[in-house]
């Protein structure tokens, strides 16, 4: 048997993509400004929702790199970089969180407890400003310190083809995943679940968790998807590909409904009081419409989107339903975060599009940047050759 | 051999890849009868073969979807219309309780109507027997060689061009099958009375072993070691006893061990008159009787015998315990409203023995002296 040699012509991306992205940025960073001068509370529920966004996507994609190491996945391996791309949004995390932690107590009413609040009392040697602090500043460094070195070693194989870096990246998964397990969890038990530090749920964590690897897996599968329609990467990538990429996505998106439906069912079941309240801030008023399109916006519309098996292997299909889930990921966050805010009803004006249009513009020129320097193909792969293989 | 009816030629090949070629080659052909048997599923034969999706997905829909709102009715009309039943305060018709339900019975429908389905209308069951069972081409097949057939029904084929074709593609083996006088006249109807038969026979065996086993094996030796004892169950007859009951009264004019029965069932005016606290308050007795309080009381009344309760406006409202007329109540008549009821409230006396009820009355006055205090209290 013979192979082909793999053809790969590195190609940057167009000037226009890095113009746009920094359009966006800028534009997001002027709402920002403006909104935190005019009305800095809701500022900064709104940083909430863009930080938990940003973590979401990040974090999330290392996680997918992670995953292809661990399971030792070769059909994703083609396309591995998009994932690492992504996941280097990692290092702007501080320019969300600074501003947040030097405004902790405009959202967090756990900095500032009454003395006759018992139950506030009882949580402070775990809410504290302090170890919140350190608390962000270390699952930060932590998730930096795995990229940092997942990467390197990828990248280090585009020129050696050391196989031992593979090997090197599979411990360094192995490790993550737990670290990833515990840290995805208390970050959302700090930044969402602690703005109602009265009210719990157990399952929180793997709530934000399914939000997370949806949302990360959809922007994924939109890089991916754009790059080889427009022969960015190695030719020879097949519907196969693309159908994995929309099995996965349907996969999550059904492992959310089942993980938000659980948390539901089990406090609508026990009417508890303290438990319950969280639900009836989100069925108060106008908030009760928005509650009710979550069903629709996370789960009945993108599960009939990618149901049918054509649709997965479709690359127009992948990219509006790509789309559509990283809209739902916000909207998701934005019905955990704003009904706190405005418990009167929904709240939507331009302080809410700032974050958005920040985050989307650090996307965009991440991946301009990063395809610039660095290949979009891992050439020196062993598993490129297989992964490019791959059939159903 | 000339009277035999030809069903169709094989070929078989050595390798994946050249079965793969072949299959490909046999579509661009123009061939429409004809199949692929190989020993384990190949990636990429659909796509050779030019084979639609499958139908099957569409039955798993339309049958997982009418399991669905099978589901949902019957659970609508059975808890909401037919026998409404108030569990745990919910709903008549709580529809996200049964969202599990539905769901499991989606899952099951689908998948049942999935087998069946692919089983009589592509395995044409109870059909088995196939002019390719017994040939040396199925042996090969499964074991380690590829194979395609062309049946002879096919609009193009052709015995020779057919076995010439097969060679120019690379088979290592071309042979031709023929029907067998038996398969030929075998009646492959869904009705044949055979089958009817075998089921009917499956049924009745079915079932009558479940019943046998389950109402009559568990309660012959030694299956019924454990549930058959020599004592008496509750309710059960005994010959022992001239009434032929087992179950016996107790001895006329006697009492049970710390037990006083309640002498003024229906007369509570008549309890408030002749009962007296015997417990004496003390620091004791009030906490034993706050504790219950807070127990079996504040529920409905409130922790401070107020009505403020969690269960203000779900019930006709309980009233509060620091109105006139309860305040000029004597110990006996509170005593008989807890051991009896009174409108919606139950008994309970079988909850709280003879001597917590005082302590409860004695906690239930020393939290309406708490609101009423009299001048004389203050000095």
């Amino acid at each position: 048997m013979s192979f082909s040699t793999i053809e790969y012509r590195k190609k940057p991306l167009p000037a226009k993509v890095g113009i746009a992205g920094f359009c966006l940025l800028a534009l997001g960073l002027i709402l920002i400004l403006l909104s935190y001068l005019t009305d800095s509370d809701r500022s900064a529920y709104n940083n909430i929702i863009g930080l938990s966004f940003l973590i979401s996507l990040g974090v999330g994609a290392l996680f997918f790199v992670a995953l292809e190491y661990v399971a030792g996945a070769v059909w994703s391996t083609p396309f591995r970089r998009a994932a690492e791309f992504i996941s280097s949004t990692i290092i702007f995390l501080p320019v969300l969180f600074i501003p947040l932690l030097l405004n902790l107590n405009r959202v967090f009413s756990w900095t500032h407890p009454l003395p006759a609040d018992k139950s506030l009392i009882g949580k402070a040697p775990y809410l504290n400003t302090n170890f919140f602090i350190i608390r962000v500043i270390a699952f930060w460094l932590i998730w930096l310190i795995f990229y940092h070195f997942l990467t390197r070693n990828s990248k280090k194989q585009d020129e050696s083809s050391d196989q031992q870096l593979t090997q090197k990246n599979i411990k360094l998964s192995a490790a993550f995943m737990p670290i990833f397990a515990v840290t995805i969890t208390f970050s959302a038990i700090d930044w969402l679940m602690s703005i109602e530090p009265h009210w719990f749920s157990t399952i929180f964590g793997v709530y934000y968790f399914s939000g997370t690897v949806l949302a990360s897996l959809a922007a994924c599968t939109i890089l991916i998807v754009l790059l080889n329609e427009n022969g960015y990467l190695v030719n020879g990538l097949k519907p196969d590909h693309y159908y994995s990429l929309g099995a996965l996505l349907f996969a999550f998106i059904n492992f959310w409904a089942y993980i938000a439906f659980s948390q539901f069912l089990l406090i609508w079941y026990a009417n508890l009081p303290e438990e319950t309240v969280w639900f009836l801030t989100r069925w108060y008023g106008s908030w009760k419409l928005i509650s009710i399109g979550l069903i629709f916006v996370h789960f009945i519309i993108p599960y009939f989107g990618l149901l049918s098996q054509p649709s997965k292997m479709n690359s127009k299909r992948l990219l509006i339903m790509g789309g559509w889930i990283l809209f739902s990921h916000y909207y998701d966050l934005y019905w955990l975060v704003m009904p706190n805010y405005s418990k009167e009803g929904v709240l939507f004006g331009w302080p809410e599009l700032g974050f958005p249009l920040f985050i989307s513009g650090i996307i965009v020129l991440v991946i301009y940047y990063k395809t610039k320097r660095e290949n979009l193909v891992p050439i020196g792969d062993p598993k490129l050759r297989r992964g490019i293989d791959f059939r159903l | 051999m000339s009277e035999k009816i030809l069903y169709g030629c094989t070929a078989l090949f050595d390798s994946p890849d050249s079965v793969i070629n072949a299959a490909a080659k046999v579509a661009e052909e123009g061939y429409v009868k004809y199949d692929v048997h190989t020993p384990y599923p190949l990636h990429g034969m659909d796509k050779a073969m030019k084979l639609k999706p499958s139908k099957l997905g569409y039955i798993a829909l339309i049958f997982g979807l009418s399991g669905a709102s099978a589901a949902m009715l019957t659970l609508w009309w059975m808890s909401a219309v037919d026998y409404p039943l108030v569990i745990g305060g919910k709903p008549f018709f709580p529809y996200p309780a049964y969202i599990p339900v539905v769901f499991e019975i989606t899952v099951l429908s689908a998948s049942i109507a999935t087998v069946l389905s692919m089983l009589f209308f592509f395995f044409k069951f109870p059909n088995n027997i196939h002019p390719l069972h017994g040939t040396r081409y199925m042996k090969k097949v499964s074991a380690d060689k590829y194979g395609i057939l062309i049946q002879a029904d096919d609009p193009k084929f052709d015995e020779s061009l057919v076995k010439a074709f097969f060679e120019n593609t690379g088979a290592a083996e071309v042979d031709l099958v023929y029907w067998d006088d038996e398969e030929i006249s075998h009646n492959n109807s869904i009705l044949e009375p055979k089958f009817l038969i075998f089921l009917l026979a499956a049924a009745v065996i079915t079932s009558g072993a479940t019943y046998v086993s389950f109402n009559k094996l568990l309660y012959i030796i030694p299956f019924n070691w454990m549930s058959e004892q020599p004592k008496l169950s509750a309710q059960q007859a005994s010959p022992v006893f001239k009434d032929g009951f087992g179950m016996r009264q107790p001895v006329a004019g006697t009492v049970a061990r710390g037990f006083l029965p309640y002498q003024f069932t229906g007369q509570p005016d008549l309890a408030g008159e002749k009962l007296t606290n015997s417990i004496p308050v003390s620091k004791r007795s009030l906490e034993a009787g706050r504790v219950n309080f807070d127990i079996y009381c504040s529920p409905c009344h409130g922790f401070y015998g107020d009505g403020a309760s969690r269960l203000h406006g779900q019930f006709p409202n309980p009233p509060s315990l620091h109105s006139e007329k309860i305040r000029n109540w004597t110990d006996g008549r509170i005593f008989a409203v807890i051991t009896e009821g009174q409108n919606v409230m139950p008994s309970y006396a079988t909850q709280l023995s003879t001597e917590e009820r005082w302590e409860v009355i004695s906690y239930i006055r020393a939290l309406q002296r708490a609101l009423n205090a009299k001048e004389s209290d203050l000095k």
